[in-house]
């Protein structure tokens, strides 16, 4: 079987379920005739119709709105954001309405809202955001965040498969850039399970998404360079968080390093750090440390857009505080 | 026990460790100073609570009007033990508020200090103006309400204190593994390494921190602990050294040699163990007749079907092991007021290096055959004498069998091995001429195969009796040991 892109996984997971499933449609803004801002849905409309690849209004309130009633009536379907950062026009529909409709009324709304996420692309404050963890705060949801392709294609079965609404954020920047040979037949990706995307004893660096491979290139240099042993850990799922898999690496290397593309304030880093702080204080052999973009909106210009997300050099400065400290 | 947050003027005395470690804790600023007696935590080793004893009996010592000095007069005792415990601060005693010999309930306050500070200030009678610079006056007290919070009820402030500006910071003293906040700050390690320290009794203020500014990390403190130094629990407060006779001086053409790691914990460790325990030894005599003519029937078999020498001290292991079935009082571990009797039954088997002394662990040795003690006992003496121990095999011992008999001793008296009640010596195994009973009835001489055990007991939870039961019982386990124990 031959390689296939993170952008490429993510469309062979939806042509699979859709296959599979009579119940699954998509809706979104321009994915029928068009397919897709970044071409994710092409061919999709061609197979499975119109009634099956619906080309909506631009209100990301009706497009949740209508999927969530759909599901209600045991309809899947996946919602298309054009750019992750417009879910925030959806906000009080999936925080007021969605997350709450099992506990007020019983109705499982099995539904994913999927979209374009995260910078490093030149795309300036509307094109780049990384809205994760405005939707983490909300119970009710869950949030996967894939950095492979084939975590691209498993999640986004196994989030169609969810009888819960699971916001699917997919990485531009890895659209096109990173391959992957998927595993064979029917390959899911359980919701909930962090990676070790590397292995390590001195330090963890806990991450997700296009700062995995940031975390990955800086492992390699600081063992090249410092000969220390780094462990990355891919979260994958943001909610639930694998509090499993946190506490085992801390308990592991003693050292923690927490890097996301997102800002800094308020965002998952934070909420990382509390739960090991409550869990496994004692395992910690240095503060826990964060790398995150600066918290200001994103800029165009590309060299303020490299200074404000993290970089590599950032993670290995940070990752040699970390083991000196 | 969350760390109380104290108005100015009060003091706090928290996590008063039997005969281990004192600390106070608290701020102040005004002058006077509450003392408050905290939750009673501590046990010999320092590092686990012991619950259960809510209250403790104080008295003060020194009177109204006592002077104290800036670090270790006693102004309390608890009354069993009389524990001195460390004024927070140079002052004045200024009031007693408990009546001497009463008990009072944990963060009960005891005493007000007066300190030079707060005198000065009180003297002034501007208050304000001692405040930090120009802080609009409303505001101070709100601050100093937020930081007290729901304190403030359990520790009522006088209305004199309250006018006074909040305390500069000065941090309370959080005890933890029974170092002050200021011994952490000082010795720099982080809630790992004082984790490590205290499940290994490492003192972290002895070692060489490789961090930033000194700072003992878990691979300083890991790397320190196989390196062997640290069998026992050092005991927090009862350092070596602590007495103040004067340092021998080094005369012409002598070599001075500063002590290796080990030398230095072996030196504390030996000292707070006398420190600690009571040491009483006793001593049998042990007739191995029958062991050697066992141990050289079965010597050319058992070695060829194990590939290990036969020697004699798996037969003691295994009758100590019995003796300890038989006594549990002697596998126990003393934690405060409380005994700790351990279920597990792990010998330390102290093993002479060249470069020192290490105690080595067989775990669980109740549950091992003669010829599995054996194995375990050769593989960890090899390995000591490799530098190939890991951590946990020198540790977590509950019994301790030292063999100067090796080197030629008749007979010695081990200190114990801490936190462990007894330790028992076994002298040179030797043929004597001893005196029996023939078998016409008359005595007889005989030679036998003899040597002599000693036992070093902690008397604080051994009495006499129990001791020299346990060594009659081995005794006769070994005199008596079956043909077929393999």
């Amino acid at each position: 079987m031959s390689e296939i892109t993170y952008l490429e996984a993510i469309r062979e997971g939806l042509f699979e379920e859709m296959e599979r499933d009579k119940n699954v449609f998509c809706l979104g803004e321009d994915i029928g005739a068009y397919g897709g801002a970044f071409k994710v849905t092409e061919g999709l409309m061609a197979k499975y119709g119109e009634q099956r690849v619906i080309d909506t209004p631009i209100s990301e309130t009706a497009i949740i709105g209508a999927a969530a009633g759909a599901a209600h009536m045991g309809m899947r379907p996946v919602c298309e954001m054009q750019f992750i950062d417009f879910l925030s026009s959806g906000y009080s529909i999936l925080t007021n309405y969605v997350a709450t409709a099992r506990y007020r009324a019983m109705l499982p709304t099995p539904m994913v809202v999927r979209g374009p996420s995260g910078g490093y692309v030149r795309g300036g404050p509307f094109h780049s955001q990384n809205p994760e963890a405005a939707f983490l705060h909300t119970p009710g949801l869950k949030i996967v965040y894939p950095a492979t392709a084939s975590d691209a294609k498993g999640l986004l079965k196994s989030a169609i498969r969810d009888d819960d609404c699971v916001l699917y954020f997919e990485h531009k920047y890895l659209y096109r850039r990173i391959k992957e040979e998927m595993p064979s037949g029917d390959h899911l990706t359980p919701i909930g399970k962090a990676r070790i995307a590397r292995e390590g004893t001195d330090v963890s660096i806990i991450t997700y998404a296009a700062t995995v491979w940031k975390a990955l290139e800086a492992a390699e240099q600081v063992e090249k360079e410092d000969g220390l042993s780094v462990e990355v850990v891919d979260l994958r799922t943001l909610l639930p968080m694998d509090d499993e898999a946190i506490i085992a690496t801390v308990k592991k290397t003693n050292r923690v390093l927490i890097v996301h593309e997102d800002t800094r304030t308020g965002g998952v880093a934070g909420e990382i750090t509390a739960r090991i702080n409550e869990s496994a204080f004692e395992w910690l052999d240095a503060p826990i440390l964060r790398v995150t973009a600066a918290d200001v909106p994103l800029p165009y210009s590309p060299p303020l857009e490299d200074y404000v997300l993290p970089q590599t050099s950032d993670i290995v400065v940070a990752l040699r505080k970390l083991a000196s400290y | 026990m969350a760390s109380p947050k104290l108005d100015r003027g009060e003091i706090i005395a928290r996590n008063i460790g039997v005969g281990c470690f004192t600390t106070f804790g608290g701020f102040f600023s005004g002058g006077m100073v509450a003392v408050l007696i905290a939750k009673f935590v501590g046990s010999v080793q320092g590092c686990k609570p012991v619950e259960g004893l809510p209250a403790c009996n104080w008295w003060v010592y020194a009177g109204v009007g006592a002077v104290l000095g800036a670090v270790t007069l006693p102004i309390l005792a608890l009354s069993r033990l009389n524990a001195e415990i460390p004024s927070p601060a140079a002052g004045v005693i200024a009031e007693i508020i408990v009546k001497e010999g009463e008990t009072v309930a944990v963060q009960t306050v005891v005493a007000r200090l007066e300190t030079e500070k707060g005198a000065a200030l009180g003297k002034n009678d501007a208050p304000a103006a001692s405040g930090t610079t120009s802080s609009p006056a409303g505001k101070q007290p709100e601050k100093a309400a937020s930081t007290s919070g729901p304190q403030r009820e359990a520790t009522p402030v006088s209305g004199a204190a309250r006018q006074q500006p909040p305390a500069p910071a000065i941090a309370a003293s959080h005890t933890g593994n029974g170092n002050s906040f200021e011994d952490r700050v000082r010795t720099k390690s982080s809630p790992l390494v004082r984790k490590i320290a205290a499940e290994h009794g490492v003192n972290i203020a002895s070692l060489q921190g490789s961090g930033v500014a000194g700072r003992v990390t878990k691979r300083d403190i890991l790397s320190f602990i196989e390196s062997g130094a640290s069998t026992t629990s050092p005991i927090q407060g009862g350092r070596a050294g602590g007495h103040a006779l004067p340092l021998p001086q080094p005369w012409p053409g002598d070599v001075v040699e500063p002590m290796s790691k080990m030398r230095a914990l072996i030196s504390e460790h030996m000292v707070a163990s006398r420190q600690t325990s009571a040491h009483v030894t006793s001593f049998f005599e042990v007739d191995f007749t029958r062991v050697a003519r066992i141990r050289a029937k079965n010597r050319a078999e058992f070695e060829a079907a194990t590939g290990q020498k036969l020697t004699y001290m798996p037969f003691i292991i295994k009758a100590v092991t019995q003796g300890l079935q038989a006594f549990p009082i002697m596998n126990s571990s003393v934690a405060g007021t409380n005994v700790i009797y351990r279920k597990q039954m792990n010998i330390g088997i102290a093993v002479a290096l060249d470069w020192g002394l290490i105690v080595p662990v067989i775990r669980n040795a109740n549950d091992l055959s003669l010829s599995g003690i054996t194995r375990a006992l050769n593989d960890l003496a090899a390995r000591a004498r490799a530098k190939k121990l890991s951590p946990e095999e020198v540790q977590g011992g509950t019994f301790t069998i030292t063999n100067p008999g090796v080197f030629g001793s008749l007979m010695g008296t081990p200190i114990i091995n801490q936190p462990q009640v007894a330790i028992m010596g076994v002298g040179a195994i030797e043929k004597r001429t001893k005196v029996l009973p023939g078998a016409d009835g008359e005595d007889t001489i005989a030679i036998r195969t003899c040597a002599y055990f000693s036992i070093s007991f902690d008397h604080r939870v051994i009495d006499g009796a129990v001791a020299d039961q346990f060594l009659a019982f081995v005794k006769k386990t070994i005199e008596t040991f079956p043909e077929t124990g393999f």
